[in-house]
């Protein structure tokens, strides 16, 4: 982020580049690193997920699960409160460690107590805020969290967040008017960073993509395109594992599929 | 091997329960359960009866029968699982009193224990005297069908012990254990593989196994034919090997006056916990594993084994007391009967050397256990959870949760078999982020209005088009949507070969807010099984 670059370009983009100049002055802790993160959600985000910071994720499980993966399958211990109903394969999937996951499910009216305790030594918490938190409460969940280093995601509004990532336009692929099965979904996740850090990104993202993983859609890749080969997967070494065709309980698997994808291609 | 060649057999005094399994059980279900006397029991262990109480027997149940065998011939039998560790610790209590009396036991295994004759010989003013001592010892427990066997050598004593009859003390003469072997069968010996071979050679009582040629014996049957062949000749070598008592490790608290509350008790038992542990430590080792028992008013005793990921401290000691007593309600809540004692014994130990702290502490795990710990301290046992992947054909029961510190129910390695299993009708693709702990009631409707269902063969009634769930306010998404993309039936019969047996449909739907779900349909009802968002 060096001041040199403001040679050319309007007055937004100055007051941008300011605007991120005065952000990275304002964090002033020397060890808030970064965690490693997925490149996609890296790229939205205009870098890592911060050490210390909390991330509010207010209508996608899938996406706070896939925020939550690389930390995880890196060696970062992570834990997720208040979320009875957790889908501990579809994480799995996503690439996070069930070894290093730790679940309070019901947190009861000590909500911000646990939160506290837990975020005091796992590296990414992901928890369900009650309806209403108090601003102090907020603060000092947001002083603990940098205190100690751990990064919140809250599913829900998070009034101190570094940033809030929202799924839109869902489409799935794959399913018909009574056949195909669910394959994957195409969504829009738009960054709002906080308040006065530039303007909203979004990118188009496979959340789930067929292997149950976050992937980049912005190029679909030919394979695709072509009637022929169904199959969402892309044929490169980083879609592992590989999963075996499911033995399916529907009359045909494959034929349906093809205008839906058609569709989302053009 | 055992055997000291040429040593003359120590005068040996064989103290033995018979059936001790069962009245092992019977002690472990605690007074006013069953006894041993009165009821027809059998343990069984691999599907084999492993032992029998005496009316059983009487009604024809024999060791190594096959359970269904067994429950032909008894149909009033209980049948229970074996557990070895039961009959050990039963046992304990037994071996102390009897360590009071005489010095030097040797435990032979639970139920029968050795001791040297000769000291309470002489100390009680012979050896029948002596016998009768230990059996007046035992009825202060309640055993009294308990057999005492005096003669020289392990061997002769434990089979003078286990003469059939109704005296309780026997004694074979100093001199003479050769003499009362002689007749015996040689299946006495216990080596099954011997039985046959000997049978074949014409030697069917030990006398006539103990005429063989020594040198014979141990070139045709080896070493250990060549162990059996003095044990026959009444030449035991084995002497008693008196164990040494373990330090009391177990501690134990009384409340005079029986509390009933929680709190109550967690108080009273925090000194006895700091006693407990500081006990363990000043043996220089660490608890892993403790078991929690608690007798009630009401004459009933709860038990419950606690593990620990590392080792245990007052505190996490005195967390297990109030966890076992509170049984997930409150830390204020009454109990169901006031608590009259405590007791915490250590169930496995380690030497502290492997846990100590290095000198800047201990790695990273630990401050996790720490903190986890601490919530669980705060919540309850099962309030930190950790999952692990099964099998199974519905969502919710395709993960385990396990509370933390504890082993997954059935052990790692059943839960990764059942992950293996083929489970026909799995859901293909991605699977959902969300998966409800209890089906979600929602509605699916045609275009009719009417509520779509599968008829007798597996057909629609009609199409869905109306969608409605009461739940998803996150997305802000209750009410009646329409419906934009569906598949289905996919139908999935469970456990069709029992009473649970259910059979059911699957579907999975998109609504007109891009929420993706996976919905059941089962008894003309529709449920919401997990949501992908």
């Amino acid at each position: 982020m060096s001041p040199a670059v403001a040679s050319s370009g309007s007055a937004a983009e100055k007051v941008a580049e300011l605007q991120a100049r005065i952000r990275g002055m304002q964090r002033t802790r020397v060890d808030s690193h970064g965690l490693p993160t997925a490149p996609e959600i890296a790229s939205l985000l205009g870098g890592p997920l911060r050490a210390g910071s909390a991330y509010s994720v207010p209508d996608s499980v899938a996406l706070a699960t896939a925020m939550m993966a690389a930390p995880s399958a890196a060696g970062v211990w992570c834990a997720v409160v208040g979320m009875p109903s957790f889908g501990v394969e579809a994480a799995a999937a996503a690439g996070v460690d069930l070894e290093r996951l730790v679940f309070v499910p019901d947190p009861g009216d000590q909500w911000l107590t646990v939160t506290a305790a837990v975020a005091d030594v796992v590296g990414v918490v992901v928890a369900v805020p009650p309806a209403r938190v108090a601003p102090a409460e907020v603060s000092r969940l947001g002083a603990r969290l940098r205190g100690k280093g751990s990064t919140l995601i809250a599913l829900g509004d998070w009034p101190q967040s570094e940033a809030t990532l929202r799924v839109s336009g869902s489409e799935w692929v794959g399913l018909d008017a009574g056949s195909g099965h669910l394959q994957a979904r195409r969504v829009t996740v738009t960054v709002n960073a906080r308040a006065g850090a530039g303007r909203p990104r979004s990118a188009s993202l496979f959340l789930p993509d067929a292997d149950g993983r976050l992937r980049r859609a912005e190029r679909v890749p030919a394979a695709w395109q072509s009637p022929a080969s169904v199959p969402l997967r892309e044929q490169s070494p980083a879609a592992v594992p590989q999963r075996e065709p499911q033995p399916l309980q529907q009359p045909e698997p494959h034929e349906p599929q093809v205008a839906p994808l058609r569709a989302l291609v053009s | 091997m055992t055997a000291v060649s040429g040593a003359t057999p120590t005068r040996t005094l064989i103290v033995w329960c018979p059936d001790w399994p069962i009245a092992a059980w019977c002690r472990e279900m605690g007074a006013g359960a069953l006894s041993s006397e009165g009821s027809t029991i059998a343990l069984v262990e691999r599907g084999e009866v492993f032992a029998c109480s005496l009316p059983a027997r009487a009604a024809g149940v024999r060791r190594g029968l096959r359970v269904r065998e067994a429950q032909s011939r008894c149909s009033e039998l209980i049948v229970e699982a074996y557990d070895p560790a039961v009959d050990a610790r039963a046992f304990e209590p037994i071996i102390l009193a009897l360590e009071e009396v005489v010095p030097g036991i040797q435990v032979l295994r639970a139920g029968m224990c050795a001791i040297r004759a000769q000291g309470p010989s002489r100390y009680y003013g012979g050896e029948q005297s002596a016998g009768e001592l230990l059996i007046d010892t035992l009825a202060r427990f309640g055993i009294h069908d308990a057999r005492i066997g005096i003669a020289d050598g392990i061997f002769a004593a434990e089979q003078a012990a286990r003469v059939p009859g109704t005296e309780m003390v026997r004694v074979v003469p100093a001199g003479r254990s050769a003499e009362f072997l002689a007749g015996l069968p040689v299946e006495l010996l216990g080596r099954a593989e011997l039985n046959p071979l000997l049978h074949q050679l014409g030697v069917h009582t030990l006398a006539q196994f103990a005429a063989l040629d020594p040198v014979s014996v141990r070139d045709r049957f080896g070493e250990d034919g060549a162990f059996c062949h003095r044990l026959a000749a009444g030449l035991d070598g084995r002497d008693v090997t008196a164990r040494v008592p373990p330090p009391q490790l177990d501690c134990r608290v009384e409340f005079e006056t029986p509390l009933d509350r929680v709190d109550q008790v967690a108080f009273g038992f925090r000194q006895t916990a700091e006693r407990f542990v500081a006990t363990i430590a000043e043996a220089r080792l660490v608890a892993t594993a403790i078991r929690v028992e608690v007798h009630t008013d009401d004459g009933r005793r709860t038990g419950r084994t606690w593990l620990h990921p590392r080792w245990f401290t007052a505190s996490d000691v005195l967390d297990r007391v109030r966890w076992q007593l509170q049984g997930g309600h409150g830390i204020d809540a009454g109990l169901a009967a006031p608590v009259v004692s405590v007791s915490v014994s250590p169930e496995s130990v380690d030497r502290a050397l492997n846990h100590e702290d290095g000198l800047w502490g201990g790695g990273p795990d630990e401050s996790i256990h720490h903190g986890f710990s601490r919530v669980q301290s705060m919540l309850g046992h099962e309030g930190v959870v950790t999952a692990v992947l099964t099998g199974g054909r519905l969502l919710s029961s395709r993960s385990v949760l396990v509370p933390w510190g504890d082993l997954p129910p059935g052990g790692e390695k059943e839960l990764a078999r059942r992950r293996q299993l083929p489970w026909p009708g799995s859901v293909p693709g991605p699977l959902p982020s969300t998966v409800f702990e209890a089906p979600v009631p929602v509605l699916v409707r045609d275009a009719g209005g009417r509520l779509v269902d599968v008829d007798g063969r597996g057909i629609l009634t009609g199409e869905p088009v109306v969608f409605a769930a009461g739940i998803g306010e996150r997305s802000g998404g209750s009410g009646e949507h329409p419906v934009r993309s569906w598949s289905g039936p996919w139908p999935l019969s469970e456990r069709w070969w029992e009473d649970g047996a259910r059979s059911i449909n699957r579907f999975q739907l998109v609504d007109a807010l891009g929420r993706a779900w996976l919905l059941i349909l089962a008894e003309h009802e529709w449920w919401a099984e997990a949501l992908y968002d």
